[in-house]
């Protein structure tokens, strides 16, 4: 049994990433794509349900002393069979949705789905970080699967890179577990010396933040939109975004180890489950709220590690990833069928696709935090272990509430609103919605309403035990009945009057701007400004030198020439010239020869009179 | 000990081959590319055997060694033996040519004496990765320097000229720094010798700051130039964009690590106390190299040049990690073998990567006339094997999990991490690195089909078998580093080792 479970494992990780990348390669598969992927999706749904049964660990050498290694613990038996089950839906959904290039959609998503499974899985820091970039580098290309549309590309371009920014810090981490001495093992980082505990944990922190979007990294999400519907569900519910808050669940032990991440993470979701907050309330396109909804409700799980209930966190993360798996899917249908996003465009749209319109309406329901659907509960079994730290967190959580309840109700009444009138031609022009694209909205509608069963008293116990944290829940009738009526009044309010639409948070804050302007556009700058350096300094300077030896040596010929072969040229010139003159004296004439012994004799003797 | 001289006919086999299609005018063009292909197969084979019988040598020694004299009066002899560092380069080596070979199976201009000389270039590389003497590995060095001056000049385009002789006389240059070092080490030596395993077992100058500093400057600034680090690179842009395909593959595959494997085998074992004393000057030229070589590269617009300002970025990491070899402390060793590990692997992993991207380069021009990526737009769509390889490759060549690269840096960067926090700064290097090729992959490949992409012939059969298998191996090594790794760690640590002394 445990050689198969450990084989189920494997499998888990290997089936779909072998399967993708085979069909992401494979122009030819074209046809085969949808089955092919469909199938395996379906085997990891088994296969993920085996080893939450089993929970085995299997491990083989990796590097730097580390294992590569995979385990399911109470944690991860959970969350594996949900992405596994919300990536078959979205998948199944997507059958009916993408027409075209089949094989590369399908295949670039099971890879995508694959690195998920080995994140909840892994077990070591190498592990983990091998899956998590993996996961980054698919939310590229499928963000930018459109690729003839450069605005998609650039979208993914702007997930990566500012995903892989906050990366680094594992890295750095790893290097920080590698010399705090306790291995690299995720169980094992509270355990490592002090000092490097804390930068450990800082960036596995950074990490985290970065993936779930929290602020200050929340803009990529915006610019991830560009990415077909089926993408989007799998990315904001299950994969990549979840995978940031699961990660801070999963060394929760670590974050409280330090004293100040614990704390640091409580806030940092707080302030993003307010913010993103009011900027989901004020956008117009349902796929921009919805992904603004993703980074604030995300908000909600980083304030549960912060808090130090894993359980609720992990109630947080299912039940969200059903409700917003469900929305982006009809969020999917709808703009297939009309062809917009634009809320403006959605008025009415229940009356006309009535499966899509109800699955939808429960799914923005549970959204808003309406009792007794899945987030309401959730929600506050998260915001009572805040309280008992932190009221004025607990403050702010209950306002991030009042404004995920507006932000829903926002959809709900554009979506029941009164739609335009039309005649029949208009009706037969609408597009299709298919039975595949609505048969996983009702199973998602299901999820979306009853998952809240995970963070109440019978099955939330069972939870609690399951991740290590028995009696995990807090929440008292007081507090599930405030957080109940808040949500519903403010629904109400919503449906009556106008919600206000703030400029700074239409622009989700001006992140990216600020970050175009303060690390994007100087970083570019600096690169141009080495880039001329490297030529007109660096490698003239080079150039230069050779000039200058060449003209060194030019300098020396031409010394050559004129100074050392003039001299000996002219030495030679001299001694001819001296010997002319020495032929001057010798005349032949007897005469002139006495005068010059004369001349000699009296030079002589004046040199020795003068001398001597 | 049937397979004594295995080492020696793997270095000469190709030598062998390269004279006999020089010297025998019949030979065809096409058998001549074929030769070359068949040679190169036959020596990765034998490669093969060698890695397949390979144990790790005891401390100091090497496997599958040969010896014989050969200028006995100054200790010299022909010395030759392959361990965890010289036995990955030697595979490496073979598999760039092969892959190399298979790409020129279409060169049209003088493919005979073509292939000669690219032969010539493939014995000189492995003679100098299994050479242990420092003789030897000079002259293999100058001789290499020699063979890439004539390809680039002779198989070259654009300023080839100019760009050769740069080339040449800058690593020329470098060499004699070498060559002077490794006279110091020979007259340091007691008795004076250039074999490598006695200069390593009984390193000279040591207590001799002074002396040994200044021997060491001489052989850094040697390795510093061939690597290149910065500020020493500018002639690799050029000689890369004016290089043939196969050249630039060549030049940045095997060529450059001859630099980063000098630091490795010589430097490090046969001076301990002055690598040491000067470590820090090593991390900071090591990490200056990543970011200066990463940001001048993201403001390249030509293909070649920004791979090759990649190439300053990636030599960087490994400067890095056998500087940070040189902090000696107690708690530290593990994690600086790990990070000498890695630069290793490094080696390996940007020689398949680059060589990679370089033949890929080579493609644009053989069918468009330019490297300038302003020059292309959405060549995705009439080149779709083209634009899934060369993604491929720039997504291994960024580091992705999955691929060589990341098991290179991701040791690099703990080992350096844990053993000199600071060098945390170098990480930013793959995020700069992230950016440009997903700047250029967006340039070149996505949006509108514009420019010389319009009628663009996706890959042919020889380029996707020269290249496919490369990326291939890269994906094999960061999906199963162990076989690499169990051949590598062993001397890592050993080199640690060393040294402590």
């Amino acid at each position: 049994m445990s050689q198969l479970a450990q084989a189920a494992l494997w499998s888990l990780v290997a089936l779909p990433a072998v399967a993708g990348t085979l069909l992401a390669t494979n122009r030819r598969a074209e046809r085969a794509a949808a089955p092919v992927s469909l199938a395996v999706a379906a085997a990891s749904v088994v296969l993920s349900v085996v080893v939450a049964v089993s929970r085995p660990t299997v491990a083989v050498p990796f590097m730097a002393g580390v294992d590569f290694a995979l385990t399911v613990d109470g944690l991860a038996a959970l969350l594996a069979p949900m992405l596994a089950v919300v990536t078959l839906l979205v998948l199944t959904a997507a059958a009916g949705e993408i027409r075209r290039s089949q094989a590369r959609f399908h295949g670039l998503m099971l890879l995508f789905a694959a690195s998920a499974a080995l994140t909840v899985t892994a077990a070591t820091l190498p592990t983990l970080l091998f899956a998590w970039e993996i996961m980054g580098a698919a939310s590229y290309a499928l963000i930018g699967f459109w690729w003839r549309d450069a605005e998609r590309v650039s979208g993914g371009l702007t997930a990566f890179v500012t995903t892989r920014s906050a990366d680094l810090g594992l890295y750095v981490a790893a290097g920080a577990a590698l010399a705090g001495g306790a291995g690299l093992t995720l169980a094992d980082l509270p355990h490592s010396s002090p000092g490097w505990r804390h930068v450990t944990a800082a960036g596995i922190l950074a990490a985290a933040l970065g993936k779930a979007a929290q602020l200050p990294f929340s803009f990529w999400l915006s610019r991830a939109m560009a990415g077909p519907s089926p993408v989007s569900a799998l990315l904001h519910s299950a994969a990549m975004v979840a995978m940031g808050g699961y990660l801070l669940l999963r060394v929760q032990p670590l974050l409280a180890a330090t004293g100040w991440a614990a704390p640091a993470a409580m806030w940092v979701g707080g302030l993003t489950a307010l913010l993103l907050g009011a900027v989901a309330v004020a956008q117009r396109d349902v796929k921009q709220l919805l992904a603004a909804s993703t980074a604030a409700q995300l908000g909600f799980v980083v304030m549960a590690a912060g808090a130090g209930t894993v359980a609720g966190g992990a109630a947080q993360l299912v039940a969200h990833a059903a409700t917003k798996a469900l929305l982006f899917l009809a969020a999917g249908a709808w703009l297939t069928a009309l062809g917009t996003t634009q809320l403006i465009g959605l008025r009415g749209v229940v009356g006309r696709w009535r499966i899509v319109g109800w699955s939808a309406t429960a799914g923005a329901l549970a959204l808003a935090g309406i009792a007794p659907l899945s987030l309401w509960a959730t929600k506050d079994a998260v915001l009572a272990r805040v309280l008992e730290q932190s009221p004025g967190l607990y403050a702010i959580g209950l306002a991030a509430s009042a404004l995920s309840a507006a932000y829903a109700g926002k959809l709900l009444v554009v979506i029941w609103g009164r739609g335009p009138r039309r005649g029949d031609g208009d009706q037969a022009e609408a597009g299709r919605v298919t039975g595949l694209q609505q048969a996983p909205l009702v199973i998602l509608a299901v999820g979306a309403a009853y998952a809240g069963l995970l963070a109440l008293p019978p099955v939330g116990a069972v939870l609690a035990r399951a991740v290590g944290q028995p009696g995990g829940f807090h929440a008292s009738a007081v507090e599930l009945a405030v957080s109940a009526v808040l949500a519903l009044a403010v629904l109400l309010l919503v449906a009556n009057r106008r919600v206000p639409e703030p400029r700074w948070a239409l622009r989700w804050l001006g992140l990216e701007a600020a970050v175009r302007v303060l690390v994007v556009r100087p970083t570019l700058r600096c690169a141009e400004a080495l880039a001329r350096f490297d030529d007109h300094f660096l490698d003239r300077g080079v150039e230069l030198v050779s000039a200058g030896a060449l003209r060194l040596a030019g300098r020396t010929g031409r010394i050559d020439d004129q100074w050392l072969d003039g001299t000996v040229e002219r030495l030679a010139a001299g001694a001819r010239r001296l010997g002319q003159l020495a032929r001057r004296p010798q005349t032949g004439q007897l005469h002139q020869y006495y005068l010059q012994a004369v001349v000699v004799l009296v030079a002589a003797v004046v040199v020795l009179v003068v001398w001597g | 000990m049937g397979l004594k001289p295995l080492l020696s006919l793997i270095v000469f086999l190709p030598l062998i081959a390269a004279v006999a299609l020089a010297a025998v005018p019949r030979v065809g063009d096409t058998v001549a590319r074929r030769t070359w292909v068949a040679v190169a197969a036959v020596d990765l084979g034998l490669i093969a055997v060698v890695w397949a019988r390979y144990d790790t040598p005891p401390p100091g020694e090497l496997a599958f060694a040969e010896r014989a004299a050969w200028i006995p009066g100054v200790n010299s002899s022909y010395h030759v033996g392959v361990d965890g560092f010289s036995l990955p380069l030697v595979a490496m080596t073979a598999v760039i040519f092969l892959a190399c070979a298979v790409y020129a199976l279409r060169e049209r201009h003088r493919p005979r004496a073509h292939a000669a000389l690219l032969l010539f270039l493939q014995s000189v590389s492995l003679g100098l990765f299994v050479a242990a003497d420092l003789i030897l590995f000079f002259v293999f060095f100058d001789l290499s320097i020699v063979g890439m001056y004539f390809v680039i000049a002779g198989w070259g385009h654009g300023n080839r000229a100019h760009s050769a002789l740069k080339f040449f006389l800058y690593t020329f240059l470098g060499s004699l720094a070498l060559l002077v070092g490794f006279i110091g080490l020979y007259v340091a030596a007691t008795p004076h010798t250039f074999d490598m395993a006695q200069l390593a077992a009984t390193p000279p100058l040591q207590g001799r700051p002074v002396a040994g500093g200044l021997v060491l400057a001489a052989i850094l600034l040697g390795l510093a130039v061939k690597t290149p680090t910065v500020p020493f690179h500018t002639w690799l842009p050029p000689a890369h964009t004016d290089a043939p395909a196969v050249g630039s593959a060549v030049l940045a595959g095997v060529l450059l690590k001859m630099g980063t494997y000098g630091f490795v085998r010589i430097a490090m074992p046969m001076l301990p106390q002055a690598w040491r004393a000067w470590a820090w000057v090593i991390i900071v030229v090591g990490v200056v190299s990543v970011l200066y070589g990463a940001l001048v590269a993201l403001a390249q617009s030509n293909v070649k040049r920004m791979i090759a300002y990649t190439s300053v970025n990636h030599m960087g990491y490994i400067v890095l990690a056998v500087g940070v070899a040189g902090l000696v402390a107690a708690d530290t060793a593990q994690a600086r073998g790990v990070a000498v590990a890695g630069a290793v692997t490094q080696m390996v992993s940007h020689g398949l990567i680059t060589g990679a991207l370089f033949l890929l380069a080579g493609v644009l021009r053989d069918r468009a006339g330019t490297y300038d990526m302003r020059d292309f737009g959405g060549l995705a769509a009439p080149a779709p094997a083209f634009a899934v390889l060369f993604a491929v490759g720039a997504f291994a060549s960024l580091g992705l999990p999955a691929f060589s690269g990341f098991i290179a840096e991701f040791q690099i960067f703990t080992g350096s991490v844990a053993a000199a926090p600071v060098t945390a700064v170098a990480v930013l290097g793959i995020l700069i690195s992230a950016a440009l090729f997903l700047r250029a992959l967006q340039r070149v490949f996505t949006g509108d089909t514009t420019g010389r992409s319009i009628g663009f012939a996706d890959l042919r059969a020889r380029e996707l078998w020269s290249v496919g298998p490369l990326l291939l191996l890269s994906l094999l090594i960061g999906v199963l580093p162990r076989p690499l790794l169990d051949v590598v760690e062993p001397a890592a640590h050993a080199v640690i080792g060393l040294l402590g002394r």
